[in-house]
């Protein structure tokens, strides 16, 4: 048990993400406790909004597996984001008197973004293209999708009894359920659902990355040539992390229709496809955790934002990044933590990893 | 009968080639020399249109004199974004797209929050010229000639002037070519000058023919780079004229039977098949075999 317990503590506490202390833990385990006692304070108001913050921290750091560990960039996260969600629309709402129907949903949602990444990214990555061909066609891809719903307007296109709705979009999509409980857009119920996903995820992708896999996987990233003279199939494990990154974008997609009771085709439009890689850039993308932070606080700084116009928040998410790029390349929050960590807490060896090395990165 | 299809289909191709040659043009050239690309591509061709319907229903200016403002309005702009930005990606290609997309989402919106949803309209030039039994727009005709005289004029810059010949050579060696004597940095800064001037090109030539909204860059985008994958980067006039050419092979029929959509989309499985095995795009491949020819003329 105590063997068990240590090597469960060496894999959250490896070297591949930030916050390796035993005050980051307490800090941690308050902020959950924060998290879980919120409902019993919080307006319904508030807890909509906050749901609506942390539903996209899956599609988040599923960029931040495949930009900052895997080394593949991809400008089309909201592609899988808006496959997952219409399809969960399109079954959950055929299966209305099914019991488990939106649970059928939820799994065949995510499988076909899944499907979908695999196809796409074998092409994109059998082929060993060069880095910058595999953001540009993921972007063309959530374009092209994106028009295609666009033009889906109309009665003769419907799926069983659901209508796709061209721009107006998929309404009433039924909620979550898993038996007697609804996980509905203002519930208290879909706030809990949300939170221990994204705890469980953010902690799951911790051990993950600190795997064997994930040694690999930075591997591939820092030298794909290198890691394929080893013997590693370097193809395979882009299609694979892609895939992962991708089912990561429809969880949310699914969470997203499930909130909202709604989809519609601006999910995958330029705008959309944008957000997640300035989140992901912003925080740090080497670090799942500045990936889960930066997400919340972009999400609520532009929702406060929009309060004055959607295109005020984007101007300055758009600045925002491009500021990121210009001088803390690695992110904002990474490079906070790297000044304040003193030199003699570190521990040899540990400090290069979520660093950026300006090499490598080129899939 | 017959002759008229043909010529229908021969108009369908034309229209779509210049299409995908001047909405890539930009970015390939940009991609061939400075090995960047430059996310903000359809803004600049958004930029394009606005300075065109800006100088003509302000300005009064006759439509050619708008577009030579748009070149020259849009070049600039490319010019000082170099200098202030761009030149700081050299050594980070993935950064260049990222922090080129933060430049896209400002110019966008920006365009949005000064000049509101939408923009005066620029006339649509109604010439129509009669073959036989069918008619076919004159605009668009001239477009593809535009097309092929702005990749002539490419041609004839690359390799018969002495510009042109530094060009090629920092494409080939940047560093020995820099050794040599050539301003790397002056040529990165004219070519993209250059590729944002043909942006403004396109944004012009295109602006009579849609609604001009601030993201109307988005629909020249995805066409932009499926032809620029395609094409690949090692040579900037042979990628664009094949690209252009054998996409609008395959996308011409599909719009004309079943629209724009079900093109797109033929586009987009193109793109994929083609570098799942030229992952180098077509100019790529062309290079390769050149040089395979040339180790086979120097092998005993």
């Amino acid at each position: 048990m105590k063997r068990r317990w240590r090597a469960l503590r060496d894999a959250l506490n490896g070297p591949q993400d930030l916050g390796r202390s035993p005050g980051f833990w307490g800090v941690f385990i308050a902020a959950t406790i924060g998290l879980l006692l919120y409902p019993a304070s919080g307006s319904s108001f508030g807890l909509s909004s906050l749901v609506s913050f942390l539903l996209y921290v899956p599609m988040a750091l599923g960029l931040g597996l495949l930009w900052g560990y895997g080394g593949i960039l991809s400008f089309g996260q909201s592609a899988f984001f808006g496959i997952a969600g219409y399809i969960y629309g399109l079954v959950a709402g055929n299966l209305t008197g099914t019991p488990a129907g939106t649970i059928v949903a939820l799994v065949a949602a995510i499988a076909a973004a899944a499907l979908a990444a695999s196809i796409f990214g074998y092409f994109l990555f059998y082929g060993q293209v060069s880095g910058w061909i595999i953001p540009l066609l993921c972007l063309v891809l959530t374009l092209i999708l994106a028009t295609f719903m666009g033009q889906t307007a109309g009665y003769q296109w419907r799926v069983g009894q659901v209508l796709l709705g061209g721009y107006n979009g998929m309404t009433n999509i039924p909620s979550l359920r898993a038996g007697a409980i609804e996980f509905g857009g203002t519930s208290t119920a879909l706030y809990y659902l949300v939170v221990v996903v994204t705890l469980l995820l953010y902690l799951g992708l911790r051990v993950f990355v600190n795997s064997r896999y994930g040694h690999v996987l930075v591997a591939v990233r820092d030298d794909p040539e290198r890691t394929r003279m080893l013997g590693h199939n370097v193809d395979f494990i882009q299609v694979q992390v892609f895939a992962l990154a991708a089912a990561l974008a429809g969880l949310s997609g699914v969470l997203y229709a499930s909130w909202g009771n709604y989809m519609n085709p601006s999910t995958m439009d330029l705008l959309a496809a944008t957000l997640p890689v300035i989140w992901t850039a912003v925080g740090g993308r080497r670090s799942l955790l500045a990936v889960v932070l930066s997400t919340v606080a972009l999400r609520a700084l532009a929702d406060s934002l929009a309060v004055s116009g959607s295109q005020y928040a984007f101007l300055v998410m758009g600045a925002l990044l491009l500021a990121t790029m210009l001088f803390f390349p690695g992110g904002i929050i990474v490079s906070v933590a790297r000044a304040w960590r003193r030199p003699s807490r570190t521990r040899p060896g540990a400090r290069e990893a979520v660093e950026p090395k300006g090499k490598g990165e080129v899939a | 009968m017959g002759l008229d299809v043909l010529a229908n289909l021969l108009y369908q191709f034309a229209d779509n080639m210049a299409f995908l040659l001047l909405a890539a043009l930009g970015l390939m050239i940009i991609l061939g020399v400075i090995d960047v690309i430059n996310l903000a591509h359809g803004e600049f061709i958004m930029l394009g249109a606005y300075l065109t319907a800006l100088s003509y229903n302000w300005g009064h200016l006759p439509l050619p004199a708008c577009a030579v403002v748009s070149m020259v309005g849009v070049g600039l702009f490319g010019l000082v974004l170099e200098r202030t930005l761009i030149r700081r990606f050299y050594q980070d290609k993935l950064g260049a797209l990222v922090a080129t997309w933060g430049v896209s989402l400002i110019l966008s919106q920006g365009i949005l929050i000064v000049f509101g949803p939408s923009m005066a309209a620029v006339p649509f030039p109604q010439w129509t010229l009669t073959v036989g039994a069918s008619s076919f727009d004159g605009y668009r005709l001239m477009l593809f000639g535009v097309a092929v005289g702005a990749v002539a004029v490419l041609w004839w810059l690359l390799y018969h002037t002495r510009i042109g010949v530094q060009t090629r050579a920092a494409m080939q060696n940047a560093e020995m070519a820099a050794c040599l004597g050539i301003r790397i940095r002056r040529i990165y800064l004219l070519t993209f000058a250059a590729g944002s001037a043909l942006a403004g090109l396109t944004g012009a030539l295109y602006a009579p023919t849609t609604t001009i909204v601030p993201l109307m860059g988005t629909g020249f985008v995805d066409v932009a780079f499926i032809t620029v994958v395609v094409g690949g980067g090692a040579n900037p006039i042979v990628g664009a004229l094949t690209s252009a050419a054998v996409l609008s092979v395959i996308s011409a029929p599909l719009a004309s039977i079943s629209g724009t959509f079900i093109g797109r989309i033929g586009l987009l499985v193109a793109a994929l098949v083609v570098i799942r095995f030229l992952p180098q795009g077509f100019s790529g491949y062309v290079r390769d075999l050149q040089r395979r020819r040339m180790g086979a003329a120097a092998a005993p």
